[in-house]
């Protein structure tokens, strides 16, 4: 895991949760931070925000945990930043 | 007590712009899904909504009365009216001075609230047309109802989100069975086609990027609708005597509180809205042969509602045909249980009841008789027509089959 992305993820999450960040493992699924579906798009939604990406609604689907939601943004983030590259110069 | 008949359906729809138009499409299972055509409504995770396509409001609205309404009054009135036409009723002064027109809406006049809002925060406008709040008031089509039919009983109009319509109709129902009022129109509408409305729904992630499809493996959401259903209800001894056609009598109404969550669903609130129509309406459980089901094609919903079936009917539940018209005429929120209503009693009128259409394949965790794709005639002594709204509001309508000349 990224420990940038990992370590503001978990701070999003307390911060919805209204707890402190050691309450929030970085291993821990959203099952077990007792999160429900309402918590899952609003940190969704967060996240977007956050990191500045969109996140698909059938990929956020498979999302259950903070290993696989940092695994996703950092997927995002490779994907955003290999789209902005500049195109090669045309000879 | 009266017993209740429902002798008018109006209806104008993604499937149909009157109710035999909806019916036909519902007949063959034909959905009206389709790309998103609402202007500015581009830019969404979901291209695909069930709006009333073709449709000018000058073919149905005065041109005089045209600037105050916003689309989903127009709906409501233009429904109201085919379903007063059809009931064939002259309205006697009893019938005006207590007439009753109980509508449900849940966001009221979106487009209208949209456009104005634009011009305020968008492009620097620093007034409002003053139209505005005769247009966005979720009251609106109960009132436009009253006034074109000269109706002065109860007015009033219900927002329960996706349930709006079947507690309205249920309130109206249980106005007429206790002589409360002599008549009554009810039903709802809904033209939710708005960007801001539309950017909500899409962060709420229900949606559907492709289609509706209820009770299936692969289901992936809801698909939003529009337009407006309405119907004609009348004491069944004084509809009889006038040789009125009688859909169907509405028999029972059931409402609950999930009271826990505001948006997951609980499956004890469905089922109390269930037991409670038919306990309202003094049914036998086993001889209800049909549930129009809420059936949005959401993940939570859709297993839910068939966990409360099951708990409600027992072993009964694999004889009752179930079918979600929502992936016909979409998800018209105020509307949806009006429509939903419409298409329980036309398909006991007609004794053919109306598929799921989208349908692939029934999800294991489902043990209902789903109806796939195919419309299947049968006949039915009473339906069930279910509403369950986000915030755990639920309801519940009961249907009877009605011997008549007509039918």
């Amino acid at each position: 895991m990224n420990p940038d992305i990992a370590e503001r993820t978990q701070k999003i999450i307390a911060k919805h949760l209204r707890v402190p960040i050691e309450k929030v493992p970085l291993d821990a699924t959203f099952e077990q931070l007792g999160m429900d579906s309402l918590d899952s798009v609003n940190l969704l939604f967060e996240i977007e925000d956050e990191f500045d990406i969109s996140i698909d609604d059938q990929e956020a689907k498979s999302i259950a945990s903070i290993p696989q939601m940092v695994e996703g943004i950092e997927v995002l983030l490779a994907r955003k930043a290999g789209s902005a590259e500049p195109a090669p110069p045309s000879a | 007590m009266i017993r209740v008949a429902i002798t008018g359906v109006g209806v104008i729809s993604a499937i149909g712009k009157n109710a035999q138009e909806f019916w036909g499409s519902l007949q063959q299972g034909r959905s009206g899904i389709r790309p998103i055509q609402a202007p500015g409504c581009s830019g969404l995770r979901f291209p695909n909504g069930a709006e009333v396509t073709d449709y000018n409001s000058a073919d149905y609205i005065d041109e005089k009365q045209a600037p105050i309404m916003d689309r989903f009054a127009e709906f409501a009135i233009i429904a109201a009216r085919e379903a007063v036409r059809d009931s064939a009723l002259e309205f006697t002064p009893e019938m005006k001075a207590g007439g009753a027109v109980i509508t449900g809406a849940c966001v009221g006049g979106q487009t209208s609230e949209d456009r104005q809002f634009e011009g305020l925060y968008r492009h620097g406008r620093n007034r409002c047309h003053p139209l505005t709040i005769p247009r966005i008031m979720a009251n609106a089509g109960a009132s436009l109802i009253s006034m074109e039919m000269g109706l002065t009983g109860a007015g009033f109009t219900l927002s329960t989100a996706c349930a709006s319509a079947a507690h309205a109709i249920g309130l109206a129902y249980w106005l007429v069975r206790s002589g409360g009022a002599p008549i009554a129109i009810s039903g709802g509408s809904e033209a939710p086609f708005s960007l801001g409305l539309l950017k909500a729904w899409e962060a709420m992630r229900v949606v559907s990027p492709t289609t509706c499809r209820p009770f299936c493996r692969d289901r992936n959401g809801m698909i939003l609708g529009e337009g407006g259903a309405m119907m004609v209800l009348e004491p069944l001894e004084a509809a009889q005597a006038r040789g009125a056609k009688i859909y169907a009598e509405l028999c029972g109404f059931g409402m609950s509180s999930d009271a826990s969550h505001i948006t997951h669903p609980s499956t004890e609130g469905p089922s109390l809205a269930m037991q409670r129509a038919l306990a309202d309406g003094g049914i036998e459980p086993t001889l209800v042969g049909y549930i129009n089901a809420h059936g949005t094609g959401t993940d939570v919903n859709d297993p839910t509602e068939a966990a409360a079936i099951r708990q409600v009917f027992g072993a009964h539940a694999d004889q009752i045909a179930v079918s979600s018209t929502k992936s016909m005429h979409g998800h018209a929120l105020g509307a949806a249980a009006a429509m939903e209503a419409a298409a329980t009693v036309l398909g006991m009128h007609h004794r053919v009841l109306p598929p799921t259409a989208n349908f692939t394949e029934i999800d294991p965790a489902i043990q209902l008789d789903v109806i796939a794709n195919q419309a299947r005639p049968a006949q039915v002594e009473y339906a069930l027509s279910n509403s369950f709204a986000f915030g755990g509001l639920n309801a519940t309508l009961a249907f009877r089959r009605v011997l008549t000349p007509c039918n």
